[in-house]
């Protein structure tokens, strides 16, 4: 049933015309998703909350293509999130460079970041990797906050971009964004189908094999430390918009950690899982705030918090329930929300049996 | 000035040190990098804060009842969430202990809120003590000999017990370890309460030199884990000298060149230190087979 034939069926990016059709589906409900949301609030969504989800697939993409293909952990992705939105803010409001070229500017900056810290990565592996990548990420916010070149401690407001004449709303945003994201998303399953992508793969199964097979870990290494700091400075540059203000205040270290947690609970390896796992993640963050206003759960927990705990604390509920999905995904489900999908696939395939 | 500089380096160094020997028994055990470590002693520490406000407790009765739910939570925790998981990746591990963080901190937080408490220590850190002109204040002072002593209590421990022999051996080969009759299953859950009790001493400790909230612990972990690959990750005396290492360096660079930039300085001596030696100051260099 999967044999392949011939090599360019292996590269196809669809694999049959179902598959297509589905694809092509799944792109027009994306396309109208903003109206349905706007006439129905269907689950609570807002616009703003499907841009939020858009960016973070497109960061889970690229820190997937670290830690999932390559098989490096990087716990600093927010430090290459902060340099991409403060760069292209900066890029437009000092140097008056039009959106349109600051974003890729500041995404090819982050990638330099990128470029800088698979430095040493060459060298270091498991805890010693997760150190220098952490401090990669605090060194960049605590530059950035003490540096009154990127307005300091304040953080910057992002300028208002026009559309011709009209400022951008939420929506043009969202159509932006959503082109953006399935660019880079078609890009990533493309990367993996060359010889680049391949040579990840193999550093990530073993990099002394890879190397003896004469794949230059030096060149590949740092090259996916850059890929991956590339999408997540994009998705930056984006968030600085969609948020309209800045402050490094923001991107904390929690803000690697639900990264790292989204690529997991999505699928390590899988371009698809990272986005249901940003989708599901991003959304369970946002929803989770105000868990009180859930019907059901919410009065009971309400009382609970009342009786025992305290209640101007019960917005911590949310990230209780965000460390449990990361450890029961782990414990019980090691390919994420991606291992599911095979398996059901798996099930309906030889269906009787 | 650099007398007074190098003294309180020192002591916030031995907390450090402290959390990072935490890590380092764990690491070397089980392979697992506990990056709950931090919130495990903060946890402990309001443990303490409750039986010391709320119950009234003398401080020795309060410190002993710390230490028995510190060792109870770190044993739950290897036995309900690091157990079941069957061969599990690095990066999974890793992704289990930051669940753990994240449930430790919210339950904190759902349970005490955002308020800033102090802790009451029997130790006062505004009284000093004079040693030919150098000023120390009496809990910096105390903080160093009680990490002085835990360590060589440490240290005797696994050398000339039964336990801590055992725990060296499921260090060196488990599974020549587990045909020695060893239960290592067992020796890990006990690593992890050991651990757990280490830090919740190092917590305590914070929580006296700094406040009591459920993030105060976010910034000494991550130097605690600077410490221990400072000091190779596997090598005890390794974690110890790291976490003075880097507590005495941070506090000149804060005192003598620019205080903002004071909490990033350790991750720099880091990043320097391993393009050197990448295995850390003590830490032996294996290699990999393929």
């Amino acid at each position: 049933m999967d044999i392949k034939r011939s090599y360019y069926e292996d590269i196809e990016l669809f694999r049959s015309k179902t598959v297509l059709v589905g694809f092509l589906l799944f792109f027009v409900l994306l396309f109208l998703l903003p109206w349905i949301v706007a006439k129905t609030h269907i689950l609570g969504l807002s616009v703003y909350l499907l841009n939020l989800i858009i960016i973070h697939c497109i960061v889970a993409i690229g820190l997937n293509i670290l830690v999932g293909y390559t098989g490096q952990i990087s716990m600093g992705h927010a430090g290459f999130f902060a340099i991409g939105a403060f760069t292209t803010v900066m890029f437009i409001t000092q140097l008056g460079i039009p959106f349109v070229l600051a974003l890729p500017a500041a995404a090819f900056i982050s990638a330099g970041f990128g470029f800088l810290l698979g430095l040493p990565s060459l060298r270091l592996e498991g805890p010693y990797l997760a150190i220098a990548t952490m401090g990669f990420g605090m060194a960049a916010t605590t530059v950035i906050k003490h540096a009154e070149f990127f307005g300091g401690r304040m953080g910057l407001q992002a300028p208002k971009l026009y559309l011709g004449a009209v400022p951008m709303k939420d929506i043009h945003f969202y159509y932006l964004i959503l082109g953006i994201g399935i660019l880079l998303a078609i890009a990533a399953i493309k990367l993996f189908k060359t010889k680049v992508g391949r040579a990840f793969i193999a550093i990530r199964d073993s990099d002394v094999a890879a190397e003896t097979m004469g794949v230059n870990l030096t060149y590949y290494k740092t090259l996916a430390f850059a890929v991956s700091a590339f999408y997540t400075g994009v998705a930056g540059g984006l968030y600085a918009f969609i948020l309209g203000f800045i402050n490094p205040e923001g991107f904390h270290i929690i803000m690697s950690i639900t990264f790292l947690a989204m690529v997991v609970v999505g699928g390590l390896g899988s371009i698809m899982g990272s986005i249901a796992g940003a989708t599901l993640m991003t959304y369970l963050d946002v929803k989770l705030q105000a868990i009180q206003d859930i019907p059901g759960i919410g009065a009971i927990l309400v009382s609970f918090s009342e009786k025992y705990m305290s209640m101007s604390g019960i917005s911590n509920v949310a990230i209780i329930v965000y460390g449990l999905i990361m450890i029961l995904i782990v414990l019980f489900e090691p390919l994420g929300i991606f291992g599911i999908w095979i398996r059901i696939k798996r099930y309906w395939k030889t269906y009787p049996f | 000035m650099l007398g007074q500089l190098i003294v309180s380096g020192l002591a916030v160094g031995s907390c450090y040190a402290l959390l990072a020997l935490a890590m380092v028994i764990i690491y070397k055990t089980s392979e697992v990098l506990n990056f709950a470590q931090g919130e495990m002693a903060m946890v402990s520490s309001f443990i303490a804060f409750v039986l010391l406000e709320s119950y009234h407790l003398s401080f020795p009765v309060a410190l002993l009842l710390t230490l028995l739910f510190a060792a109870a939570l770190g044993a739950f925790l290897d036995f309900v969430f690091l157990r079941p998981a069957k061969d599990p990746t690095v990066i999974g591990l890793i992704i289990i202990t930051l669940g753990f963080e994240m449930i430790l901190m919210g339950l904190a937080g759902w349970k005490w809120g955002a308020d800033q408490r102090s802790l009451p220590f029997p130790v006062s850190g505004f009284e000093t003590y004079n040693f030919s002109g150098l000023l120390m204040s009496k809990i910096n002072f105390w903080t160093i000999i009680t990490c002085l002593f835990l360590m060589v209590l440490l240290f005797l421990f696994f050398q000339y017990t039964k336990m801590g022999t055992a725990m060296r051996a499921t260090q060196q080969n488990k599974s020549v370890a587990r045909l020695m009759g060893i239960r290592t299953k067992r020796i890990f859950s006990f690593t992890w309460a050991l651990s757990s009790m280490i830090g919740a001493v190092a917590g305590m400790f914070i929580a006296a030199l700094t406040v009591l909230d459920p993030p105060m612990m976010m910034d000494p972990m991550m130097k605690a884990f600077a410490a221990a690959v400072l000091g190779g990750m596997t090598s005890l005396p390794g974690a110890a000298i790291g976490g003075a290492i880097l507590g005495v360096v941070e506090n000149l660079f804060g005192g003598y060149i620019s205080l903002a930039f004071k909490s990033v300085v350790a991750f720099a001596v880091i990043v320097l230190m391993l393009c050197f030696r990448p295995s850390g100051l003590l830490g032996k260099h294996f290699v990999k087979k393929v």
